[in-house]
This record gives structure tokens, sequence and C-alpha cells, in this order.
């Protein structure tokens, strides 16, 4: 299992510009959209980390932007790590899928893209999964459904 | 793909066609629907349609409180009901950084375990009955009542009890909670071992089972699938070994691990988990040591702004609960990561190139609670 300082080492190794935010429960990183694909690749990849599962991907909805997050962990040395993507676009949020890397992804990428709309570039089967195609996307927070929602 | 096979089958050019099972199908265990492409009565491929019974449970939970969030977490899993509800009582205590009384501890575990066990029980039931094994449901039910009835004493309720509070529990548990528990072992150590005369032995079971829906190591990995269906593979995926949380750290058991990855294994392993739930029920039972049912929380409870992460084992497999707060008294994302999501889309791998008839076998090895996926 290797601790925070070490996984930060590695994945600065190959993303430099990525962000470390401080004070997290487990270890974070913010990455640029553009090396999503590459960063997971080598860290399930290298020996070290080798982290093979994707336990889960959703997106977090910030009204200015969109977060795409990732929990991924080690079956072998079952350290986590949370990897971060920030999404800055709102009318036509997009970003690369993972689909090649962790199978699992595409059908949590399926979710959101149900979900909040964030499309997948290069996404084998992107098609809405609960909700009928006319449907707003519920868990953006400027969504409003004068029936059936519950106010806070 | 579908739309280019659907117009050759219209036209005639194509030999193969498309069934549905489901959405309304005994082997499906709830809504869902399965499109099947049958070259003759070799499955070619599945496609899986869920959200039949999509309630929306993560918008929800942005409108409601902690102690709120709970009654709806009973909804996803109702099978694990408990375990649900413990996921997001450890996230929020997590984040309060509360500790909570070891009573409450051992209350949880206890209650987890039996809740896997009649989790199991039900799938066996309902798994033999899927085969055409139709007293295996009788057997299974009758043994799964002893358990509810000790939930029903409790509680009040025999399903969906949510018990579990952040902090603790609702109140303290019926002064014959322990007694009905060593009944209850000492009658299920009895009846277990008719489960296997009933079912392990039979041949005709032997052969709808053994060899069928092979699932390697690398494939429940890469498609996320585990608990028992998982284990079955050989992945040790058990969050209870992994990361131990309540007093799983207390007691010893055995992680059940089958390699072959068919169907068998699947189920070899839910029925050695099933002796272990029984050894884990025994060694806490007498040991519930006296205390609060319940830590000091305050009437609000409102988490610090941050982002805090929780894995559990319920009976299907890993179920993560994800919160964001920003520091109110609801949470301002929550995501549920159920197993049966995962352990669904493993289907069109694993049934493909074997006949129709075992699709019924192989999905009811995985055990899909299908509220599960849709939340």
């Amino acid at each position: 299992m290797l601790s925070r300082e070490e996984l930060t080492e590695i994945i600065r190794g190959i993303v430099p510009e990525a962000e470390f935010p401080e004070g997290t429960q487990l270890t974070e990183a913010i990455v640029p959209a553009g090396k999503l694909v590459e960063l997971t690749e080598k860290l399930k990849a290298d020996k070290q980390s080798a982290f093979d599962y994707l336990i889960s991907h959703t997106a977090v909805d910030f009204n200015t932007h969109f977060m795409a997050v990732y929990h991924l962990t080690s079956t072998q040395h079952h350290h986590l790590l949370v990897v971060k993507v920030k999404i800055e676009e709102r009318e036509n949020p997009e970003i690369d899928t993972l689909a090649k890397v962790y199978p699992t992804s595409e059908f949590f990428e399926r979710e959101v893209f149900d979900l909040f709309g964030i499309r997948y570039k290069n996404h084998p089967n992107l098609k809405r999964l609960f909700l009928e195609d006319d449907y707003g996307y519920p868990l953006r927070k400027d969504f409003k459904d004068e029936v059936n929602m519950i106010e806070r | 793909m579908t739309e280019e096979i659907i117009k050759d089958v219209i036209i005639g050019e194509s030999e193969d066609y498309i069934i549905n099972v489901g959405p309304q199908h005994p082997s499906t265990h709830g809504v869902l629907r399965f499109e099947v492409c049958l070259q003759g009565e070799t499955v070619k491929y599945l496609i899986p349609h869920i959200g039949y019974i999509h309630r929306g449970i993560e918008k929800m939970c942005e409108a409601i409180t902690y102690p709120q969030i709970i009654h709806l977490t009973d909804r996803m899993d109702y099978l694990s009901a408990h375990i649900n509800n413990e996921a997001v009582c450890l996230c929020v205590e997590n984040a309060l950084q509360v500790e909570v009384p070891e009573r409450v501890k051992y209350i949880r575990t206890i209650l987890a375990e039996l809740n896997r066990l009649a989790s199991h029980q039900l799938w066996w039931s309902a798994f033999g009955m899927d085969l055409g094994a139709l007293t295996t449901f009788f057997y299974g039910l009758r043994d799964r009542e002893k358990i509810l009835d000790i939930f029903e004493e409790s509680f009040g309720s025999r399903l969906l009890h949510s018990f579990v509070m952040p902090g603790g529990l609702m109140h303290d548990v019926h002064p014959n909670f322990q007694k009905g528990i060593k009944e209850f072992i000492k009658y299920f150590r009895k009846k277990l071992p008719e489960y296997d005369q009933l079912l392990t032995g039979n041949v005709i079971f032997h052969q709808r089972a053994k060899g069928i829906g092979l699932m390697s190591k690398e494939t429940a990995i890469a498609y996320g699938v585990t608990g028992p269906s998982g284990r079955g593979s050989g992945w040790s995926c058990d969050i209870r070994k992994i990361a131990p949380y309540s007093a799983y750290d207390k007691v010893q058991f055995n992680e059940c691990l089958e390699t072959e990855g068919d169907t068998f294994a699947r189920y070899q392993v839910r029925m050695r988990e099933m002796h272990e739930s029984l050894s884990i029920l025994e060694q806490l039972v007498d040991n519930i040591p006296e205390g609060d049912y319940t830590a000091k929380m305050k009437p609000i409870i409102k988490l610090p702004a941050g982002e805090f992460f929780q894995r559990v084992e319920t009976a299907r497999g890993e179920l993560a609960v994800y919160i964001v707060s920003d520091g109110n008294k609801s949470p301002y994302r929550i995501k549920f990561r159920t197993p049966n999501f995962s352990n669904l889309f493993v289907m069109n791998t694993i049934t493909s190139g074997y006949k129709i008839a075992d699709l019924v076998a192989v999905s009811g090895s995985l055990d899909l609670v299908i509220p599960d996926i849709d939340r």
C-alpha cells in the first residue's frame, strides 16, 4: 500500500500540472481533461500503483462547472485514489471515455450521461440508461420539475 | 449494432432472431428486460434494459436530511437493507468523527450477518426454483422466517427496518434478542446440511450449473463484479477483510473463494458464506458489551464541508457511498455505487455462446436485485 506522498509523487511524474487538494479523506488528484486517459492507463500498467479496479465514476454539478470523479483502487495493494477532472463548459460538456481502460466505466458513463448530460468522446454506446430521450438532466442543479420535486 | 440486426431480421436476410426476456419474467426477479439475440438456441449477445423502477433516490437525497436518507437506502437493495443503512451511517459518523459505543458496533455486525444469511437463504430458494427445484423455495423461506421473527421482535419490521441511525441505533434491542439468535443458530446449524442434500449434490443441478457462465478473474475485476459472484472467480474482494468496519476486526472468519468462475462456483461461495456468517454470529452473540445504544449526537446533523467515502460489503458485493457536503443538513450530492449495477453489465460477456436456458441459471447465480440497479 502506497502512502499519500508516494502516490502524489507517481502522479506528478505522469502529469506535472496535476493539483493535490490538502486535508481530504482520500488522496485526490485534479488533472486536466486531456491527460485523463494517459494517466489512468499508466497507473493501471505500473506495477507499484496497479490501479486496476474502478470502484465508481460519477459527476458533481457545482453550478459554475462539473467535476467528473473517479474512485480507483488496486486489487493487490488496496490503496485508494480519487481522480477528478474539471469540466468548465456547461452548455455542451464533453470528456474522454475510459471504457477502453476500465470496461465497467462504460456503464457508469452512460449513467452520468443520462443524469448530467455529459457527453463521452469515443464511447462505444452512448445512450440514456434510465430515462427517456426527451427528459431533462435531473441531477443538474438547475433542473426543475414542478410536480414531483421535493424542495430543499 | 442492434438496429442493423433488427433490419436484417425484418428483411429476412439474417437467421438471427431477437427475443425479449422480461420486463415481467420470473427469472429476472424484478422489472428488468434482456434483449437477447439468438442464433438457433445459442445466445449471440444480450443487452440489458433498465430504468423501469428508477425513483431518483440520489436526487431525492439532495433535499432531505441525513437521518431521512437512511429510510431511502432500505429501498435500494431491500434484501440487505440493514447493510445499506449502515453504509450511510458509517460515512456520516466518519465525517463527524463520532466514535460509536462498542455495543453498537457489535449489534450492527450481528444484524449485518443475520441480514446476509436471510438474503442468501432467499437467493438459494429462488435459484433452486429458477432451475426447476421447487422444494428449495419452501425450505429457504421456512428458515428465513426465523430471522425475520428476530427482526420483528426488535425493530417492529421484517424487511426494511431502518434500525440504524447516525451515531448508533434507533433504540435498544429486545431483551430476547440474544436468546432468539442462539436458538436460531442451533436450529439453522441442523438445517444447513439439508440444503446440501437437496440441491448441492443433485446431478441435474450439476449439469445445469457446472461450466456455465464462465467468468475469469480478469473479467470480474474489469467489470467490477464484486461480492460472492466475484469471489466465485477467485478475486478476493471482501471489504470486511480489506477495510474492516464495525466489529469485523474482532472476529475470525474465512473469505470464501472458488477459482472455477462458473455458476456452480458462485453457488458454492454463497453456501460457504452461510456457514461463515453463522460462525461470526456465534463469536459475537455472547460478547455484546453493556453500554449505550447511541453516541451523543446533535439534534440536527450537519456534515462539515468536504467529501466522504465509505465502502461496505453487502450480501451482493461492494456498496460505496460518496457524499459531497457543503456544510448543510442535507448532502450537496450523494452517490451510491451499488453492487448489482456492475454485476448486471457483465451478463453480456458471460452468457454469449451459451444456450438460452443457461441465461436463467447465470442471472440467478449473480443474485440480482433490480431496485438496487435502478435506484
